[in-house]
């Protein structure tokens, strides 16, 4: 199907990014900068101060009375359905009846200007009669507060294997959420359009999402409504489901006013009232071997979902399908949950529960390093996936190609691992106050929607009669790079300069049904789908290129594609793409076609926990190395070396982007960010003053990253794999990093205490923790004679 | 009560009745329509906003419109200057140092800054220079690249008038 590699083709070359030019420049324009149509109204949501309360009452008048206030709307306004849950029908627009959690909208103002809309909504009278809320996983499990069945996976006799296990251990992993922190913060811009119809401009990764709540939220079809993405100032997953609410504020408010009206979320609000990534509890109990081999892992996890489900069911299967990571576990059984609390509804956020569900397995396999003494990278080597039977997931998928257990012996020697392990250890004897510490991470992550029918995508190529194309394709740019690579995918297939291809603002109306540009799967569809497409239109044009050449036209077949030219190899002649197009045109030969992929061979049954969700793994691997300060619990990362898999790659320059930012914003949620919330559930960090994503000054100080040289992937877009997701889990090697780190501020065969997010505080706490197991003897703890005077009871010394 | 604002922006006079609340990123952005200015925080804290005000950078979520009375303003609107980009402009494409490119415009404007004040500048000036920009992309080291490359250029230029010298 695919054209031979022609020369020029920009597929595998480095490119800077599509809209690089505009980026620099500031002419890139996102939705908050789009020129307001005349009329514009602002839309304000007033929203529940409380984490649960009984709505007794609102009072409007105050705030139609204030300046420039045109409408204030509640539930009651809304024609059509009163709903914006993604996959459940959970999620009101505007509240009724109850509030679940701070920031929920109750109502709705729409001003002539922004600072209006807000004194109006700030005028808006709620009574409330707050309620207990439910504010933390476990009293929620207390409570039997739960979002959705059990999904259970399991293999074996695990509780034999346990029993039998020669070493045995157990534990709760809690990791904590994260803000995505886009740049850019939701907004929407409805328009009313003659005819009943609405153009909608939002700021979200899942357009045709956005087109169906909208349309369900006015009681119309989804035909009347366009809505059109011209670029996102970044996603992560927060915009998945969640722009959804805010497009359809403003939609509402233009059906209702007849006006074009604006939703925007000033950093505070968004902050406070959009989910984040789930906070997970697992409860694990592990058995081993005497030398650190896995033999059973049995896990409770139960994810918070917040308020309402969202993709919370989705996030959970996904979590459970990485809690193998790269590890063969011979007996399991793991049990997930989804829990309801009344904080925001958590949502998407790159990993997807995979790295709640990685962290589980990593820390366990710490903890048996750090009992039995020995290095935690064995650990991991000794219980990779390998030959059958050794190569089956939990879900009984085989790993097929597992590119990990190479991948680690690599990046092993070219960080020089063992050594600096060495010269660390040898180092840290003697340092009383500093030490460093050295961690392996690998990554084994499922590619595709877990829920098999959202791995489908379209694509539509309109080629001019002046040899221009515009691409359409379902996917949104956010940052990741897609529309770059699928304007190389379309340029190859064409034979045209990448400069000829004009990749279009994303829309309902050029590609319908689209997925949500998400799960790491937007070059993989999306370039199918425009691969396909791009090819209709050239074959079609081969017997008109042919004639044009004055060849038979069968010898169609024959010319390449390449550098704007079509070429016939036999007899030199060749004609510019530009006059083979218009001679179609001339012809009546269609420059126009859409094209459609659907990822093959996709299926899993939860009830029984067993299938094939994913089409292929992505792997990845790093080295970290760390500093900690065991007087104040800060930490430096001093080096960093990643060897990751992308296959072959469609543009080198993008993924290495991908891969870098991915590290560093693992690196956020694992070491800096961290949510704090009062007793009454209100979000206290909600700012960047008071939550700490990673500046520039948190960057690894040597940072190497390398992509998997020549290993194309069968079955894929040219041989690549997605990016987007996998190299976040890899910021997992600086926890093990910072475990070594703080260990040897204790007793060898301990096991260390370390709570996520690892900031200076719970770093501190854990190298007191370890001095105190350490006991009186060991040199440089300020409490020794504390510890001395109040002995732990129960606890055997480590010798 | 609104008043009258007079200043400079990107080159050019211009008056503006202003109240005295509106932030300097806003007159930007809706009385000028210079929306390469980005709200990203409104409190000061992500560098989105990041103008130069008499060539200093400035967070104009937090500045009001008015205390820019009688000043030069340059967005990144007016970095490229007789329809050439500013050679870190251009670095900062050729090294994809913006993705989504929301904070792209406010770290250009701290790295011309950082770039006059210090053509050489180390890995831990770089750093200092940057440090109130967020960019939750990148992972900042294509981002550090274009200063390094961007430096190179304009070690071999001369200095323009336009940002060779600090105005006080």
């Amino acid at each position: 199907m695919s054209a031979p590699t022609p020369s020029g083709s920009p597929i595998g070359r480095l490119a800077p990014h599509e809209s690089a030019a505009r980026h620099v420049t500031g002419e890139a324009l996102y939705v908050d900068d789009l020129p307001e149509p005349r009329g514009t109204l602002h839309g304000h949501a007033v929203t529940s101060p409380h984490a649960r309360a009984r709505i007794l009452g609102i009072g409007t008048e105050g705030a139609r009375a204030v300046p420039g206030v045109v409408a204030v709307l509640l539930a009651g306004d809304v024609p059509g359905l009163n709903q914006v849950g993604a996959v459940v029908h959970d999620e009101p627009l505007l509240a009724e009846g109850e509030v679940h959690t701070e920031g929920q909208a109750v109502a709705l103002v729409l001003a002539e200007s922004p600072r209006a809309a807000r004194l109006g909504a700030e005028a808006v009278a709620v009574q409330y009669q707050e309620l207990p809320p439910i504010l933390g996983i476990s009293e929620a499990i207390a409570a039997g507060a739960f979002l959705c069945e059990p999904h259970v996976l399991r293999r074996g006799d695990p509780d034999a294997a346990l029993a039998g296990a020669p070493l045995r251990l157990s534990g709760r992993v809690e990791s904590g959420g994260q803000d995505h922190f886009y740049l850019e913060t939701q907004c929407a811009l409805a328009v009313p359009e003659e005819g009943g119809g609405l153009r909608v401009f939002s700021s979200t990764q899942h357009p045709s999402e956005v087109q169906a709540k909208v349309a369900e939220v006015l009681g119309i079809p989804r035909h009347r409504v366009v809505v059109e993405v011209p670029r996102l100032g970044g996603g992560f997953g927060g915009k998945e489901t969640q722009a959804a609410p805010f497009a359809a504020l403003a939609s509402l408010g233009a059906w209702r006013t007849g006006q074009p009206v604006k939703v925007w979320l000033d950093r505070d609000r968004d902050m406070r009232q959009t989910g984040r990534r789930h906070p997970f509890r697992t409860d694990w109990e592990a058995g081993f071997d005497g030398e650190g081999r896995l033999l059973a892992l049995v896990a409770r996890v139960f994810a918070d979902g917040g308020w309402s489900a969202d993709l919370s069911r989705a996030i959970l299967d996904r979590c459970l399908f990485h809690l193998d990571n790269c590890y063969h576990l011979p007996a399991l059984r793991f049990e997930g949950r989804v829990v309801r609390t009344n904080r925001a509804s958590n949502t998407a956020f790159r990993g997807f529960g995979g790295p709640q569900g990685v962290l589980v397995v990593e820390e366990v396999l710490n903890r048996a390093a750090e009992r039995l003494g020995l290095d935690p990278a064995d650990v991991r080597r000794l219980n990779l996936y390998g030959p059958a039977p050794r190569d089956r997931t939990p879900y009984d998928q085989p790993v097929g190609d597992f590119r990990a257990g190479r991948m680690i012996e690599r990046l092993l020697a070219s960080s020089d691992y063992r050594r600096r392990r060495e010269s660390i250890e040898v180092a840290n004897a003697s340092s009383r106050w500093t030490k460093r510490g050295i961690g392996l991470q690998a990554v084994k992550f499922g590619i595709s929607f877990t829920t098999a029918f959202l791995n489908q995508a379209g694509a539509l190529v309109l080629v001019y009669a002046d040899g221009s194309v515009q691409l359409n394709h379902g996917g949104v740019e956010m940052g990741q790079g897609l529309h770059t690579k699928m304007r190389a995918v379309c340029a190859h297939e064409l034979g045209v300069p990448v400069e000829a291809v004009r990749v279009m603002a994303t829309s309902t109306e050029k590609v319908p049904n689209t997925s949500a540009t998400a799960a790491s799967s937007g070059s993989d569809l999306n370039g199918q789908a425009v691969l396909e497409a791009c090819a209709a239109v050239r074959e079609r044009m081969r017997p008109v290129a042919a004639t044009l050449l004055g060849l038979p036209a069968g010898e169609g077949e024959a010319l390449v594609f390449s550098e704007g030219r079509v070429s016939h190899p036999g007899t030199g002649l060749s004609a510019p793409f530009a006059d083979v197009a218009s001679a179609c045109w001339l012809a009546r030969i269609s420059l126009s076609a859409t094209g459609y992929y659907r990822t093959p061979g996709i299926h899993y049954d939860p009830s029984v926990g067993r299938g094939r969700p994913f089409f292929y793994f992505a792997y990845g691997a790093a080295v970290t190395e760390v500093e900690v300060s065991g007087l104040t619990g800060e930490h430096r990362v001093l080096r960093v070396d990643v060897l990751h898999d992308v296959g072959a790659s469609l543009t080198p320059t993008v993924d290495r982007g991908q891969v870098e930012g991915a590290f560093v914003q693992g690196l956020g949620w694992l070491t800096t960010e961290e949510l704090v919330f009062d007793e009454s559930g209100h979000l206290l960090t909600h700012s960047p003053s008071t939550y700490k994503v990673p500046a520039i000054g948190d960057v690894p100080e040597d940072f190497r990253v390398d992509l998997l040289p020549s290993s194309p992937h069968d079955g894929t877009i040219h041989g690549s794999k997605a990016v987007g997701e996998p190299p976040l889990m890899l910021a997992i090697s600086a926890v093990t990093a910072l475990r070594h780190a703080v260990g040897a501020f204790g007793a060898r065969g301990r096991e260390v205490e370390l709570s996520y997010p690892c900031t200076p505080e719970a770093v501190l706490r854990a190298v007191e923790a370890a001095r105190r197991d350490a006991g009186p003897a060991r040199a440089g703890s300020p409490d020794a004679a504390r510890v001395e005077a109040e002995p732990r009871i129960g606890e055997p010394q480590a010798t | 009560m609104r008043q009258i604002l007079r200043l400079t922006v990107n080159g050019e006079a211009a008056e503006s009745l202003v109240a005295p609340h509106q932030s300097l990123a806003d007159f930007l952005r809706e009385d000028l329509g210079l929306t390469g200015t980005k709200h990203g925080c409104d409190l000061g804290d992500c560098g989105a906003c990041t103008v130069l005000v008499d060539g200093e950078p400035r967070l104009s979520c937090i500045t009001l419109a008015l205390e820019c009375e009688g000043r030069e303003v340059t967005t990144i609107e007016g970095v490229a200057r007789d329809g050439r980009v500013h050679p870190v402009q251009e670095a900062f494409d050729r090294c994809v140092a913006a993705q989504c490119g929301y904070c792209t415009p406010g770290l250009v404007l701290s790295c011309v800054a950082l770039l006059r004040d210090n053509p050489s500048p180390s890995e831990a000036q770089i750093r200092a220079g940057l440090s109130g920009n967020i960019c939750r992309c990148t992972g900042y080291t294509k981002i550090m690249d274009a200063v390094r490359e961007a430096a190179v250029e304009l070690a071999g230029q001369a200095p323009s008038p336009a940002e060779g010298s600090r105005r006080d």
